[in-house]
């Protein structure tokens, strides 16, 4: 049986970030996964541009930052079975502390691979129609905006010609953008939050660019038609996001499009008993990456739902380092304590941190707009690093690097929190 | 003097611009956290430009379709009339990442360039 040093699950950015992680550090027997044709996951249907900017310093589309990542993959000469459906990772029976993928294609048949390591990036997917409960009938025309942005872009198929969207996550508003380029009319974009889940450039040239109107506290509250789409009601929604009697109002359209979140991908995760985190809904993992499993690292979208893809890359290539520091016997350091996120602040990954760690990068998001805030990470009532800023909002993620040095004041569990300019 | 607001669409950042104008002209710019920012500024408030991406049919290619995206970012109201002609173009596979499709996008001056590859169907 096959013995591989890291089997990587999912070619997307994460993944192939990952195993050149791990090359550049010496390690040679790897093997990425993919359930696609080709390496580059979602990116592949993302033809927009907006990409690479931290990472490439230029504005590259999905799948030119997908191609620099897969040249290099193949240029390093790492393997990949691609077309491949990985249905289950588990520890091995043998007590050597290997883990066990199983997989099938219908090339390679079904296969066990044993590895040292794994690096999950299987990324998300898309909240359906039904985790909504939206009342109606069920006619075609009811596409998330990832699977129409699909069929649009790499299928060649429109999906309809009077859209409704409901959501203005990052991938509706591009969707919208895309829909009237190709002769939709988009009538509207719905958010049931009073402000938008998308990146304000992204409401700027994709919506008012195009005249198409952002409706915030509103929702869909009833589909109609039998075997298409013919239209939805529309209703403003109170502070308890519940619709307001009298507010209704029909839009006739063909096609509803959702953008309603993304969830994490973890299915092989949760089955393997990897720790899961139930905000992020991806694993709880240290600095380093890794799950509470040893050995088995995530990172990218099925750790928690990313906005740039840049960011991505770097957590992969750290994934990927870790395992490759795992491989050599570097044993993660003793002493970990618990990241919490408080007042304001929805979560932070890592959720553990080990106190003699090196730098360390909290990435964190939060649960209202706010205004004029200080970021403070705290060990107990000592501050460790307090920032302040102008805005933050649900939308979009933050980043706060830690030093060595503020680790090494470490001596508890750390809160990141938000708190009102001035006050102490 | 006239002044305008702009959320710079340049990078992910989206940095709330104030714009100061005088008879149509680019007074100041402030808000931006880079150069781009106010070069942004400068264009949207004289001639707006976009970088348009999109897709071409291809003939005989493991894949139906191309992505592609303007070299550079083209006057706005040209980007329908480009989509009309990009929707009527159809180039034969193989596709190769980067390769110009059109020199000059409706006389913008601009080339439009694949930003994907696609293979030839093997037969």
């Amino acid at each position: 049986m096959e013995r591989l040093d890291l089997v990587v699950i999912g070619g997307g950015p994460a993944g192939m970030a990952a195993a050149l992680g791990a090359w550049h550090q010496g390690v040679r027997n790897i093997l990425i996964l993919d359930r696609e044709a080709q390496l580059g996951g979602i990116l592949e249907q993302c033809i927009h541009n907006g990409f690479g900017l931290h990472h490439f310093k230029e504005e590259l589309t999905g799948p030119e930052y997908a191609a620099r990542y897969a040249k290099e993959v193949a240029d390093c000469g790492i393997c990949c079975l691609l077309d491949t459906m990985v249905l289950d990772l588990a520890e091995a029976l043998d007590g050597s502390g290997d883990k066990v993928v199983t997989a099938v294609s219908s090339k390679e048949g079904y296969l066990r691979i044993h590895a040292k390591t794994v690096v999950l990036a299987m990324g998300c997917r898309e909240r359906p129609r039904g985790a909504l409960n939206t009342p109606g009938t069920r006619p075609a025309g009811i596409y998330t905006a990832g699977a129409a942005q699909k069929f649009v872009n790499i299928k060649g198929y429109m999906p309809g010609k009077e859209v409704v969207i409901l959501g203005s996550g990052d991938i509706g508003l591009i969707m919208a953008r895309r829909m009237t380029l190709e002769g939709a009319k988009v009538k509207a974009v719905c958010e049931l939050m009073p402000y938008s889940g998308g990146l304000t450039r992204n409401i700027v040239q994709c919506l008012e660019d195009f005249g198409i109107p952002l409706k915030l506290s509103h929702t869909v509250v009833r589909i109609h038609g039998r075997e298409r789409v013919e239209g939805v009601t529309i209703a403003a929604v109170d502070g308890s996001r519940k619709p307001i009697p009298g507010s209704e109002e029909f839009i006739p359209c063909d096609t509803l499009l959702l953008s309603v979140g993304l969830i994490p991908e973890n299915e092989l995760s949760r089955a393997a008993g990897v720790k899961m985190d139930p905000v992020t809904g991806g694993a709880v993992v240290d600095q380093n990456r890794q799950t509470s499993l040893p050995g088995v690292f995530a990172c990218g979208n099925v750790l928690h739902v990313h906005d740039l893809v840049d960011y991505v890359s770097e957590e992969a290539e750290l994934a990927g380092q870790s395992a490759a520091a795992y491989l050599r016997g570097e044993a993660p350091c003793g002493g970990t304590v618990e990241v919490k996120a408080r007042d304001g602040v929805r979560y932070v990954v890592p959720q553990r941190l080990c106190k003699d760690a090196g730098p360390v990068s909290l990435y964190f998001r939060v649960g209202d707009i706010y205004k004029d805030v200080k970021i403070v990470v705290k060990c107990g009532e000592k501050v460790l690093l307090s920032r302040p800023k102008k805005k933050v909002v649900p939308g979009e993620m933050e980043r706060l690097p830690l030093t060595a040095g503020i680790l090494s004041q470490i001596d508890g569990d750390v809160t990141v929190c938000l708190e009102q300019k001035g006050a102490e | 003097m006239e002044k305008r607001n702009l959320t710079c669409i340049v990078c992910p950042m989206g940095c709330s611009l104030e714009v100061e104008l005088e008879n149509g002209m680019v007074r100041s710019v402030t808000g931006n956290s880079c150069p781009r920012g106010a070069e942004y500024a400068k264009n949207e408030c004289t001639h707006p430009t976009r970088v348009l991406t999109t897709t071409v049919k291809v003939v005989d290619g493991k894949r139906p379709l191309a992505s592609v995206k303007s070299a550079g970012a083209i006057p706005k109201e040209l980007l329908f009339e480009a989509m009309k002609t990009i929707n009527c173009l159809s180039v034969p596979a193989p596709v190769e990442l980067g390769q110009v499709l059109l020199t000059d996008l409706c006389g913008s001056g601009i080339p439009l360039v694949a930003t994907g590859s696609v293979e030839k169907t093997e037969d």
